[in-house]
């Protein structure tokens, strides 16, 4: 029989979110490799029980503010409030970056209790995944950037179809980053 | 975000379906020469790059196996006469004045013939040609969805190229590891000469290279799923563009996988990590440091993507086949759905059958049991695919051209390959038959020379889309039946050495009493190795002369296909077509009905007409 569907309108998502989504899929797929082969090597045995210090507990919730603070501010986009979106948006751009700052500086209170790299499959391990996670951060952050500049000149700052486009493929991405963040320091605290 | 451009706006659905499209040829993006040919985001140029690039390597890889052929052939040969070639790799005795490969060497040549062949030209040349010449173009879409990231898709993969190439100039010789590149000869720099600066470089280009895949393959799924034009149901994509479509999910799932491994690979070479080592003894020293990783674990990741990847090179094939198959018989393809399914069902089946690679790893039987069940159940969907070719070539019109001999002899190197992988597929068996020439002759028929087969089929069958022009004929047909044969002399011996138990990898069986009674039948397949790549010297040229010289197209549809994208015009340019997209109103199979040759996918179906494929 022919299907009838040419004649509804299908409100359907933006090809580049759609983008987004899938490589976000890719994503998901490294990280859980990772830590897969964590729970695989682990069970063989000769794996050094760390703590986890406290600075990774306070940049959790350094990022989770950020997503917060990024969200409130896109609903200011959206409301035209620009004051207050630019302000937002540099509040969350320093969140971001003080997230990074503080997985830096865990790991060198870490290296002072004599944890490094290659301590034990369990301290490379960890490295390997605040690491890796780091780096895709720092991409969030650039694009970050990227709106952040658009915000501060006046001719792009004005509400556009393009401009909320790019705000939520950068946000999107953001809370991702945040969630799978979320994910390791839940994976890392049962596996400890 | 930053890839906004002229075409953005065309490229919303909401214009697509009815808005006016007046000009799309000359747009600012052809505006110069380096816009226009070099760095194009035009999908159909950027075909064109993918496919000329994956030649020039598809020369360099045969090239390589040439050489270790020679070695393999004619072990006490002088091969002085490569030295203005090989340089130091050829060794010259300073008394006899005969010159033999270096054995280092030899598994250099043999890794990069693998590394090249898979990826550069299994991967890239061949998805990464039909994908983005097909997709857009049989979606009914002007352009991928990115289509700037379409273009660093592939710049990233020229990077990767650029990056192996440099490492065949190395003082200390390129990864000579395997293809695999298992560790320890890739995670530690003082294993071999190979595993120094020649599998960093090795790491550094694969890694490049799955940027390049993942990028495309974002790209064709986001196109495939969110761009057709209107009409264009999922159950009425030609059968390529499903191919096309469960390849870039394969890839867009496997290839971080790999990437993971990689990841720690890295670690283990430069921060002194031990992922993957454990008790390791190099030239007598114990590495005491370097303990507690585990080998097996870099194989489970790399199996992980290296079977989905088997999978990889042989779906976009199978699609080009099916389709070629339909309009060169002049039949609807054979069980339409039942194709779709099949291909679903081996691409979800890709990801669980990974072990089969490591049954000799010390893995528990009751483990590679489980693995041999969903490896045989492979079979079935692949039969099903086999008996649908089989039974759409049967009673039709064939037109026995050489994209169509092409797709023929795909069939028929899939049936010869795929009898071999259920031996294979069995884990008793393979403790007898693994590593050595049996597995060589079997996955280099199956994912190898049918892969080859699929793509000179969708070459023949797409030049004139591509360059408005015909490849020769009578070229293309020596170049079939010198390939069938060959590849048939090449493999068909390997799998009776495998039986007779000869190893794989070997540089040579001098010394093996047991083995090298099989020197003749070496020698045998060692000529006609060159004379296989001989033909496809053939291929390279007709290729060339046609772009430039080739007979023109004159009509818009010369092979009287149902499909859209040859309603676009003769060397369309970007943006595809001029006017509004076509659209959709049946499946793209309607050969021989209603007693009419074909019915082009544009035409509405007439009153109370059913749709095809349901």
């Amino acid at each position: 029989m022919e299907m009838v569907v040419t004649s509804k309108k299908i409100r359907r998502i933006h090809p580049k979110k759609f983008a987004l989504w899938t490589a976000m899929i890719s994503m998901v797929m490294l990280f859980s490799a990772f830590t897969s082969a964590y729970i695989v090597q682990k069970a063989s045995g000769d794996w050094l029980s760390f703590p986890i210090v406290n600075e990774f507990f306070l940049s959790t919730g350094v990022i989770l503010s950020s997503s917060i603070v990024l969200h409130v501010a896109y609903k200011a986009f959206l409301d035209k409030n620009y004051k207050l979106y630019q302000i937002l948006l540099t509040i969350g751009f320093g969140l971001g970056c003080l997230f990074v700052s503080l997985q830096y500086v865990g790991w060198l209170s870490l290296n002072q209790m004599g944890i490094f790299v290659y301590t034990n499959q369990s301290s490379s391990f960890f490295v390997l995944l605040v690491g890796i996670h780091a780096l895709h951060v720092l991409g969030g952050i650039s694009a970050l950037l990227i709106s952040w500049i658009y915000a501060m000149r006046k001719n792009t700052l004005e509400w556009s179809e393009k401009g909320q486009l790019r705000l939520e493929l950068t946000f999107t991405y953001w809370h991702f980053v945040d969630l799978l963040w979320l994910y390791l320091l839940a994976f890392l605290w049962i596996q400890q | 975000m930053a890839d906004v451009n002229i075409l953005e706006k065309d490229l919303e659905h909401k214009t697509n379906y009815d808005g006016h499209h007046d000009d799309h040829h000359g747009d600012k993006y052809q505006s110069s020469f380096i816009d226009r040919y070099i760095f194009s985001q035009d999908h159909k140029t950027i075909a064109k790059q993918f496919l000329i690039t994956g030649m020039i390597w598809a020369i360099i890889g045969a090239a390589m196996s040439i050489i270790f052929r020679l070695q393999l052939g004619f072990p006490g040969a002088d091969m002085s006469w490569l030295q203005p070639l090989l340089g130091g790799w050829i060794q010259i005795d300073p008394v006899t004045g005969v010159g033999k490969l270096d054995p280092e060497f030899y598994y250099a040549l043999v890794t990069m013939h693998g590394t090249i062949i898979v990826f550069f030209v299994l991967t890239a040349g061949l998805s990464g040609t039909f994908s983005n010449l097909l997709i857009p173009l049989q979606c009914g879409a002007r352009d991928m969805a990115s289509p700037m990231l379409n273009m660093l898709s592939y710049w990233f993969f020229f990077l990767a190229g650029a990056v192996l190439f440099i490492s065949l100039f190395l003082n200390t010789g390129p990864f000579s590891g395997g293809w695999t590149g298992y560790p320890p000869l890739s995670g530690l720099p003082q294993a071999s000469d190979g595993s120094k600066a020649g599998a960093t470089l090795w790491i550094l280009s694969l890694v490049f290279f799955v940027v390049s895949v993942l990028l495309g393959g974002i790209n064709y799924i986001t196109t495939v799923i969110n761009m057709r034009t209107k009409g264009m149901h999922m159950f009425r994509m030609p059968l390529t563009i499903w191919a096309f479509l469960v390849t870039a999910i394969l890839a867009l799932l496997s290839f971080p996988v790999l990437a993971s491994g990689f990841f720690m690979l890295t670690f283990d070479r430069v921060l002194g990590t031990s992922f993957f080592l454990n008790e390791i003894f190099v030239a007598g020293e114990a590495l005491t440091t370097r303990v507690g990783g585990s080998a097996i674990l870099f194989q489970h990741l790399f199996w992980f993507l290296g079977h989905p990847e088997v999978y990889i090179i042989i779906l976009p094939s199978m699609g080009l086949v099916s389709e070629v198959l339909s309009v060169q018989c002049r039949k609807p393809i054979f069980g339409y759905k039942a194709m779709v399914f099949s291909i679903l069902a081996i691409g979800l089946l890709s990801f669980l059958v990974w072990a089969h690679h490591m049954y000799m790893t010390g893995m528990n039987p009751f483990i590679a049991n489980i693995f041999v069940i969903f490896t045989l159940i492979i079979a079935v969907p692949s039969a099903v695919k086999v008996f649908n070719w089989i039974a759409t070539i049967w009673g039709g019109n064939v037109r026995l051209n050489s994209a169509c001999l092409f797709s023929i002899g795909f069939v028929s190197m899939f049936i010869s390959g795929g009898l071999t992988g259920v031996h294979l597929g069995n884990a008793a068996i393979d403790i007898q038959q693994h590593d050595t020439y049996f597995v060589v002759a079997h996955f280099h028929i199956v994912m190898g020379v049918a892969a080859f087969f699929g793509m000179f089929a969708g070459i023949y069958h797409w030049f004139p889309r591509m360059y408005g022009r015909f490849m020769n004929e009578t070229l293309g047909k020596i170049h079939f039946w010198g390939t069938l044969v060959g590849a048939y002399m090449i493999f068909g011996p390997m799998h009776y050495l495998g039986m007779a138990g000869v190893p794989r990898r070997y540089y040579s069986f001098e010394g093996f009493e047991s083995f090298n009674q099989f020197a003749d039948l070496n020698e045998f397949i060692t000529i006609a190795a060159i004379l296989t790549f001989f033909c496809q010297i053939l291929f390279v040229i007709n290729f060339f002369y046609s772009i430039y010289k080739g007979r023109k197209q004159t009509e818009l549809n010369p092979w009287g296909a149902s499909t859209i994208e040859w309603t676009a015009p003769i060397n369309a340019g970007h943006g595809n077509w001029e006017g509004d997209i076509p659209h959709v109103h049946r499946w793209p199979y309607d050969y021989g009905r209603h007693g009419r040759d074909f019915i082009p996918q544009t035409e509405p179906l007439s009153e109370g007409e059913v749709d095809g494929g349901h």
